[in-house]
């Protein structure tokens, strides 16, 4: 059972909602993503995803995008992602930490040692967007061999037909994203997203988080409430993008968070 | 080797897409159902005798082809050595061989019953070509260029708007072909009922570097009958040369000799200011290692940390820091040879192509021409070297002027 696992099962027991967020490794400076990372749990969120910044976010928007660029210029690597993770883990040992990227940076260090330095850094999951089920003996098997959850996207155009093999080898729970698009773009809406949820739930018991075009409290929690959490991302990260001290990027997360439990 | 199937290199791709480890289907789940269907299509199209038959009267009645193989006497004469031919791929419609691809996307798209084109564009060749032909057939078409290749290419970028297109400037990341790339498949993301992505090489995820092939394979199969034409019965080439980007013309080329052992097989990456650890260069082959980027594995420029480089070419339309899967693998496998030119080559090739042969080169085969002339003058003179010229330079001449001192007023 992966720090993940283990949230579901007490979120299921208080009848809580997850409320998942996203912030960039490294943007600006390491400094502030481990000082907003130690504040996220205490803000009321249940998981969180480190983005690990990649030159080429092909399905991130502006927001990630730059997020990430900026990072990169303040010399942000694959070593220092994992040494903030590793700092994170000395004062909190639940709060799962979910690695969410692109492959290349990964394969560039080679799976095998990816895999371990990521163990044993305290990552519990991992999210990479460019390895589809095709792929999934590049990354996938070996991260569940290892002992990592590897959590797969659902879109709107995963059909009945493919749903049981984007489910297959998935684990930690589903990250189901709203609209078909990119991060930071068009709201979700309830109103679609309801369907497809139910119609995932029917194929799996994994817990269902959404995803994507989710930027207030109320749309955390109309979403939440269809589903077992949802994530927010790009607005958080335009708060941190535009140098927003800590304090108040935290109490902006605490308003999501309190939406997303009220779902 | 041809006759034997399990030793021929023309079956590739497999079913996942794989030329040995490169290629693949690195694309996320919204893209992936897309990339199947189309994949099915393809198929299905391939071997639909109806679908080959429009291809081929619009690359006679619309394209001009076949194009001519030319043997250029003074340049052979010039270098002293093996005798030159030159595929006459810049005599096509817009100027370059990116229109016997864009036809075949477009045609499949139209069966497809999608309605909306993308396609990115570096040099804009591939942008003009698309624009071109989705304003022949009334389809709504959207381009995507980086900034800094809107103003380098001004006037691609007036061509295209004539023809209808929307160019939409790039200015994601740095603002290069890949952002656009990344731009084009952020749209596709979005917009993945109508629209229909039109890659401009072979690269990408499967089945775009098989498709994008077999589409500019013409340029080999002509070759094939007409250096038979003029050197007479069952004569192959002994060497076919050509420059390589993202590495369409060069694959459309080598495809149909692949399985003939006697061919020597060669693509020129562009050198830029020369592959060293300055890293201004777009030598993907030569100065990278394999990684993964934009739906396939492949030879890559990049850091030790997996994060991708920007190449350095005075070509605009080699200024890509991968290259299609395919040559990665007839590199690894030895089938190929990589080398790289210098700009500096490049430009004395361009000059020297005008003066002895009234061609005007685009700067990108200009780099294949350097290299023959480095290597013909080493080979008997009974060698044959076919080069792919496979654009028009009209596009260069500010670029060339600027780098000889001249001022051009535009
Ligand atoms: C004339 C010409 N040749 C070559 C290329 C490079 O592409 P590829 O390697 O796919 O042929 C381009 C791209 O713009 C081009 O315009």
């Amino acid at each position: 059972m992966t720090r993940i696992d283990a949230k579901f099962a007490s979120l299921k027991a208080s009848g809580k909602k997850a409320f998942v967020t996203y912030i960039m490794a490294g943007d600006p400076d390491e400094a502030t993503t481990l000082a907003v990372m130690q504040g996220l749990p205490g803000a009321g969120v249940d998981i969180i995803e480190l983005g690990l910044p990649f030159t080429d976010p092909m399905a991130d928007g502006p927001t990630i995008q730059l997020a990430g660029q900026r990072a990169l210029e303040g010399g942000m690597t694959l070593d220092k992602t994992l040494a903030l993770v590793r700092a994170f883990r000395t004062a909190d040992q639940t709060t799962p930490i979910v690695l969410m990227g692109y492959y290349n940076p990964i394969y560039s260090r080679g799976v095998d040692l990816f895999l371990t330095q990521a163990k044993e850094a305290g990552i519990d999951g991992l999210i990479v967007v460019d390895l589809p089920p095709e792929e999934d003996d590049e990354l996938c098997i070996p991260a569940q061999k290892a002992g990592l959850n590897f959590i797969r996207l659902a879109t709107p155009t995963t059909d009945d037909k493919r749903l049981p093999k984007v489910l297959q080898n998935t684990s930690g729970f589903v990250y189901y994203v709203s609209i078909t698009g990119i991060t930071g773009a068009a709201a979700a809406r309830p109103e679609d997203v309801a369907p497809e949820v139910a119609r995932i739930k029917r194929s799996t018991d994994l817990p269902i988080i959404v995803g994507f075009g989710i930027n207030t409290p109320d749309s955390a929690q109309s979403i939440a409430a269809i589903a077992d959490g949802c994530v927010v991302g790009s607005a958080i990260v335009k708060e941190i993008g535009a140098g927003k001290p800590v304090a108040e990027v935290l109490a902006f997360v605490k308003s999501l968070a309190d939406g997303a439990h009220r779902g | 080797m041809a006759e034997d199937g399990l030793n021929s290199f023309m079956t590739g791709p497999d079913e996942q897409g794989r030329f040995g480890m490169f290629g693949g289907r690195f694309v996320s789940e919204t893209l992936m159902p897309l990339i199947l269907d189309l994949e099915e299509r393809y198929n299905f199209a391939k071997t639909d005798p109806s679908f080959w038959a429009e291809m081929e009267d619009l690359w006679k009645h619309y394209v001009g082809r076949p194009s001519p193989l030319y043997f250029a006497p003074r340049l052979t004469e010039h270098l002293g050595g093996a005798k030159v031919y030159m595929k006459r791929d810049e005599l096509n419609h817009t100027g370059a061989h990116k229109i016997n691809n864009v036809l075949g996307q477009i045609i499949l798209a139209r069966r497809m019953g999608k309605t909306r084109i993308i396609a990115e564009t570096g040099a804009g060749q591939h942008g003009v070509a698309t624009a071109t032909v989705c304003a022949k057939f009334g389809l709504k078409c959207v381009v995507y260029m980086g900034a800094h290749d809107v103003e380098r290419q001004a006037p691609n970028v007036f061509r295209m708007r004539l023809l209808g297109a929307e160019v939409i400037p790039v200015t994601s990341g740095r603002g290069t072909l890949k952002d656009a790339m990344n731009d084009a498949l952020r749209d596709w993301v979005t917009n993945v009922r109508d629209t229909f992505y039109c890659i401009g090489t072979v690269a990408g995820p499967h089945p775009y570097p098989a498709m994008v092939r077999d589409f500019q394979s013409i340029i080999g199969k002509e070759v094939r009958w007409q250096l038979a034409e003029q050197e007479g019965e069952g004569r192959l080439p002994d060497t076919v040369v050509a420059a390589i980007g993202g590495g369409s013309n060069a694959m459309g080329l080598f495809f149909p000799f692949l399985d003939d052992a006697s061919v020597n097989i060669i693509g020129v990456e562009a050198g830029g200011k020369g592959v060293d650890d300055r890293m201004q260069h777009c030598a993907s082959l030569t100065g990278g290692r394999p990684g993964v980027l934009h739906g396939n594995r492949t030879y890559l420029l990049q850091d030790n940390d997996g994060q991708i480089l920007e190449g350095f070419s005075i070509s605009a339309g080699l200024d890509y820091p991968g290259i299609g899967p395919e040559h990665s693998w007839l590199h690894d496998i030895g089938r190929a040879q990589y080398v790289s030119i210098t700009d500096k080559e490049a430009l004395e090739a361009f000059q020297l192509c005008c003066r002895l042969e009234g061609i005007i080169p685009a700067l990108e085969p200009s780099h294949a021409l350097a290299h023959v002339m480095k290597i013909a003058p080493t080979l008997p003179k009974d060698h044959i070297i076919v080069m792919n010229m496979c654009g028009r330079g009209d596009k260069d001449i500010f670029t060339v002027a600027k780098h000889l001192g001249v001022q051009v007023a535009v």
